[in-house]
């Protein structure tokens, strides 16, 4: 199982984490439309080498933060950007 | 015990200590210290079972966990190791996969037609599907296999975490040397050994190799770093040194699940001896060297009178010493450096009379002995991303030596050498996982923020400098010039193998898929590589490049019992549990949650509730606290309406849906102060609602002022309700309850039966005057008992109502449950709430798609959730059932929930229908669960009762 770097508890198992994933910018509720909104929802990159992607201290400190993980190796580590990115929830 | 020899220097028996048994229903005896295999054996049974396709009878043949034909049934346990599992008292043993007997299994005329059972025989035999069942009830009587008992008893199986530094797989030379001076340098060390006692192949072998075997197992458990796991397997490494141990030595579990992170992980797996493949090679009788030494040194077992022994190897050469010290006659040596090998193993169908060499001579013999060389189980290295490479000269594969830094290799899995090779290399990788695991061991720790620093900076992975163990050396043996057996559990021969090759199944991957090989019980330990080498001879090529397969987890098999193991999911239940339970309500699961479903006559309580008062625990409501100045903010965020103008002493009902537009839950919010909020979600919800808005305050608007905490179970949760319940309440609280001072969807935070700080709200989810009073919990049994104390002296009295009562009374008015009425494709219009949808606002969770649904009902099509009654009133359809249009089998929608309401007295429903179908007094058919079909109509309100609200607002 894979170990993950959360900023406030350290290096937790996975399963005490919940996995959200890629956070695609949020469109502009106001003006986007049906193609751009549903790729927000649905289309991830997913391809191969490092990836930065989101995570929520389930059974910890309730934090949201991000890491890169390499899709390839599986390999963790935490990531550059700020601790909250400036990014719409997941879903 | 005719079979049983003089005590045997190594023997492992007590015989002072003789076991009972039973042999298929005859008693025998067996010592303390014997596998049941062995006591078998010395009792001289030698037929164990009957080979699955062919049923030709089996014997022992490597005598340790791995031994093909070994595996019966104990007690109501199926396909025990039974040349692995030790013998206990009163043990009664049965063969499988035989009858009427092993002796005479009339199965075996499979043997005949096995032209017939090649490879793919049921691909190709059977094709025509409809006539599968039919199949099946024939075939299943020739499943291999023991049986099942669906009345044992339930045994206990247990779970536990455990975070060494360091855990070595395998407790031989190589695993003990690495596990102490891991040890000696301060690591805790896990040393994790498959078989019932330390030592690997020195067990069996001659004085010295038992002397340094005890010398090394003695320091091993007497050092206080080391954690000694006998009948212990590891059986699976996954990311990041994530190991999982299957503990079968645990003094009160049957069997125990060790989730292991370790920082090093040691593989000292050792080697697996390999059979030889030649026609009769299966034949009883015919055994590896390893087996016979086993037999003879731990079991002091005679495995014969006259002996053939066929060697390439030292371990060859040693079982002579051993058949001679046992008594048996060597009537042949064949020595396979010098270029002889064994062509065939002839005998009666039960045992084996004569052996047969490549050149032409023959042999009387009872037992043959072959010794043709080793398979590295790499398993472990596998998972850890290594794949192996063929080593011709040492005539196996051996590890790629592509492991990440955190997984280190030792023992003869990896190279050959003499005893004290072994230890000094195993050494070396124990003094190398010590300061390794050090590193690691600082790094996670620095990884962990903390107020004071440890680690002013961490060293590099020391790197492995290990003297590495010489190269292997074996001659290559797989196949003789004979065809025999491969795959002994799953009975498949090398004549298969080349069958299925010129079938143009030319990749090891589907030719194993195609023909089963290897993917019987051993998974591979015996029979992988003699399939590689029958593969690559077939199509003319090497090993090398036909390559090996990809073994998986778990390295051995693991009981479903250890896997669900025992569950650490919390149980939940409100302060109320212990009154519920002494009055004898009658529980339910409701997610954590136990709760009570009702008090002996729901129906009885929904009645006492229209007329009087009742009260329920309504404490699993999830309860958020939110506090701040942008609480506003977050609710119009979080759902579909507007809330920036809630006054202070208001309550309002809001739907959340997600970016989607799904509707994912529902609840009131009250105002209890200018920047304070009580926020009730439904039960099941609470986790996701909490971590939907934590998600929008930490990702989105981090610059708002909010904190939301839950507070479900800081409160018990009491529900008043009924005509009654405004003057009872009142009786217990100082606060002013009269219409006009608290009226309908109002909260109030005040006294209640002398407790202070309790928030009641005024709703109705029953459809009766109510009140939701919400205690601190500690206070909850005072209030809930002095609540039942006043009804007494109200007309009509009060009672405990239950979920079930609620859920009726709830189903009456058609207030829908998200997740029972709606599914994970119900929208906003579909629920009628559509004037719910405030999409004048800035943003909201799922506006565009909000929007586009409301649009999209606007045209009159999707799913509408309509009040239904059945035209007979009697009947109760169940929930789930079709509604199609009448006349026809078109599915227009389903009946979402159904109840017998006791206040209309007759059924009533809820469903979800399409919206040209969902017209008041529509009549549609629904289907019922017996195939059935009656009349049900499509009702003007959701409210089977009291649709105004009347009863609500008195």
């Amino acid at each position: 199982m894979l170990l993950v770097p959360c900023p406030n508890c350290g290096p937790r198992n996975a399963s005490d984490l919940r996995y959200v994933g890629e956070t695609p910018a949020r469109p502009d509720p106001r003006s986007t439309t049906s193609d751009a909104w549903r790729d927000y929802l649905y289309i991830r990159d997913n391809s191969a080498g490092w990836r930065t992607e989101q995570w929520y201290c389930r059974v910890g400190c309730r934090r949201f933060f991000t890491v890169e993980r390499n899709t390839s190796t599986n390999d963790v580590r935490p990531s550059p950007l700020p601790r909250l990115a400036p990014e719409a929830p997941g879903r | 015990m005719s079979s049983r020899l003089d005590p045997q220097p190594g023997e492992q028996l007590d015989r002072s200590r003789a076991l009972w048994f039973t042999w298929n229903g005859k008693p025998i005896t067996g010592f303390a210290g014997d596998t049941i295999a062995s006591a078998l054996a010395a009792n001289d049974i030698r037929i164990l079972g009957r080979s699955m396709k062919y049923h030709r009878p089996r014997a022992l043949m490597t005598a340790d966990y791995w031994d093909p034909n070994a595996r019966l049934q104990v007690g109501d346990e199926p396909n025990v190791r039974a040349a692995h599992r030790m013998l206990e008292a009163g043990m009664r043993v049965k063969a499988q996969n035989a009858w009427p007997s092993v002796e005479h299994d009339i199965k075996a005329a499979n043997g005949l037609v096995s032209r017939f059972l090649g490879p793919g025989f049921y691909y190709k035999t059977f094709k025509n599907q409809s006539l599968w069942p039919a199949y099946e009830r024939v075939l299943s009587t020739f499943a291999p296999g023991g049986t099942v008992n669906l009345e044992s008893e339930r045994g206990y199986y247990d779970k536990r975490y455990a975070h060494p530094d360091v855990v070595v797989a395998g407790g031989g030379p190589a695993g003990m040397s690495a596990a102490l001076a891991a040890a000696l340098d301060g690591a805790s060390v896990m040393l994790v050994e498959h078989e019932y006692h330390l030592g690997g192949h020195l067990r069996w072998g001659d004085e010295a190799d038992r002397h340094a075997a005890a010398e090394l197992a003695v320091a091993c458990h007497s050092h206080p770093n080391v954690e000694v796991l006998v009948n212990s397997t590891v059986t699976g490494r996954y990311e990041d040194n994530w190991v999982a141990i299957n503990q079968r030595s645990h003094q009160l579990a049957d069997e125990r699940l060790i989730k292991a992170r370790a920082k090093i992980l040691v593989v000292a797996a050792g080697l697996i001896e390999r059979p030889y493949v030649f026609d009769g090679n299966d034949r009883p009788g015919v055994m590896l060297s390893g087996g016979v030494r086993r037999l003879i040194n731990l079991w002091a077992v005679k495995p014969g009178e006259r002996a053939v022994v066929f060697t390439a190897n030292a371990q060859g050469d040693a079982v002579l010493t051993d058949l001679e010290r046992a008594g048996v006659e060597i009537a042949g040596f064949v020595d396979a450096r010098a270029g002889v090998t064994v062509s065939s193993a002839h005998g009666s169908g039960k045992s084996l009379r004569s052996v047969t060499l490549s050149d032409g001579s023959r042999f009387d013999a009872d037992l043959l002995v072959t010794a043709t060389g080793w398979t590295a189980p790499t398993s472990l290295l596998n998972m850890a991303g290594d794949r192996p490479v063929y080593h011709p000269a040492g005539a196996r594969f051996v590890p790629g030596g592509r492991v990440p830094d955190t997984v280190l290799a030792t023992g003869g899995m990896i190279g050959d050498g003499t005893l004290d090779e072994l230890v000094a290399h195993g050494r070396a990788t124990g003094s190398l996982a010590a300061a390794r695991a050090d590193i690691i061991g600082a790094r996670l720790q620095k990884a962990t923020p903390r107020a004071v620093p440890l680690f002013s900076s961490i060293g590099e992975l020391p790197p492995d400098e290990r003297t590495p163990l010489p190269a292997p050396g074996h001659l290559e043996l797989f196949r003789s010039d004979t065809h025999g057996i491969v795959d002994y559990s799953e009975d498949v021969s090398s004549k298969d193998l080349v069958a299925a090759a010129a079938e143009g199944y030319d990749s090891v991957e589907l030719l194993k898929r195609y023909t089963t090989a290897t993917m019987g019980p051993e998974q591979g330990k015996l029979e992988t590589v003699n399939t590689v080498a029958v593969l690559a001879e077939a199509l003319d090529s090497t090993i090398a490049e036909v390559g090996t397969t990809v073994w998986r987890p778990p390295f051995a098999p693991v009981s479903l019992g250890a896997l669900g193991g025992r569950l650490f999911e919390p149980t939940r239940v409100s302060a109320l549990q212990p009154w519920h339970e002494a009055r004898e309500a009658t529980p339910i699961n409701a997610g954590q949650w136990i709760r009570p479903e009702h008090y002996g006559d729901p129906e009885a309580e929904v009645r006492h509730v229209r007329s009087a008062v009742g009260i329920m625990d309504v404490t699993p409501l999830g309860k958020f606290d939110l506090r701040g100045r942008h609480v506003p903010e977050l609710l119009n965020l979080l759902y579909t309406n507007a809330w920036s103008k809630l006054e202070i002493g208001r309550v309002r009902y809001g739907v959340m849906c997600a970016e989607d537009g799904v509707v994912m839950d529902d609840g009131v919010t009250g105002r209890l102060a200018d920047d304070h909020y009580l926020m009730t979600t439904t039960t099941s919800g609470a986790g996701s609602v909490g971590e939907w808005a934590e998600n929008w305050l930490q990702t989105a608007h981090p610059d708002w002022d909010v904190v939301v905490t839950p507070v479900t179970s800081a409160y018990t949760s009491i529900n008043v309700a009924g005509p009654r319940s405004r003057d009872l309440l009142a009786r217990l609280t100082p606060m002013d309850l009269a219409p006009e001072a608290f009226p309908y969807m109002n909260v109030r935070v005040g006294t209640v039966a002398r407790v202070a700080n309790c928030v009641v709200w005024r709703i109705g989810f029953t459809g009766e005057l109510s009140y939701e009073v919400h205690v601190p919990a500690g206070y909850g049994p005072h209030v809930w008992e002095a609540l039942l104390e006043a009804g007494k002296t109200e007309p009509g009295g009060i009672r405990p109502f239950g979920l079930e009562a609620q859920r009726i009374m709830r189903l009456e008015k058609g207030h829908f449950i998200v997740g029972q009425d709606t599914d994970g494709l119900t929208k906003m219009p579909t629920t009628g709430l559509g004037s719910l949808v405030r999409l004048h606002k800035e943003d909201m969770a799922g506006k565009p798609e909000l929007a586009w649904s409301m649009a999209a009902a606007a045209t009159g099509k999707g799913p509408r959730l309509v009040a239904l009654q059945p035209s007979i009133p009697t009947l109760v359809p169940d929930e789930a059932c079709q509604i199609v249009r009448s006349g026809t089998n078109e599915i227009i929608g389903r009946v979402t929930s159904s109840r017998f309401s006791p206040t209309l007295e007759r059924s009533i429903c809820l469903g979800q229908v399409e919206a040209s179908e969902a017209v008041p007094g529509a009549e549609l058919t629904v289907v019922l669960t017996d195939g059935s079909r009656t009349g049900i109509k499509v009702m003007a309100e959701h409210a089977h009762y009291d649709p105004e609200g009347a009863r609500l607002r008195v």
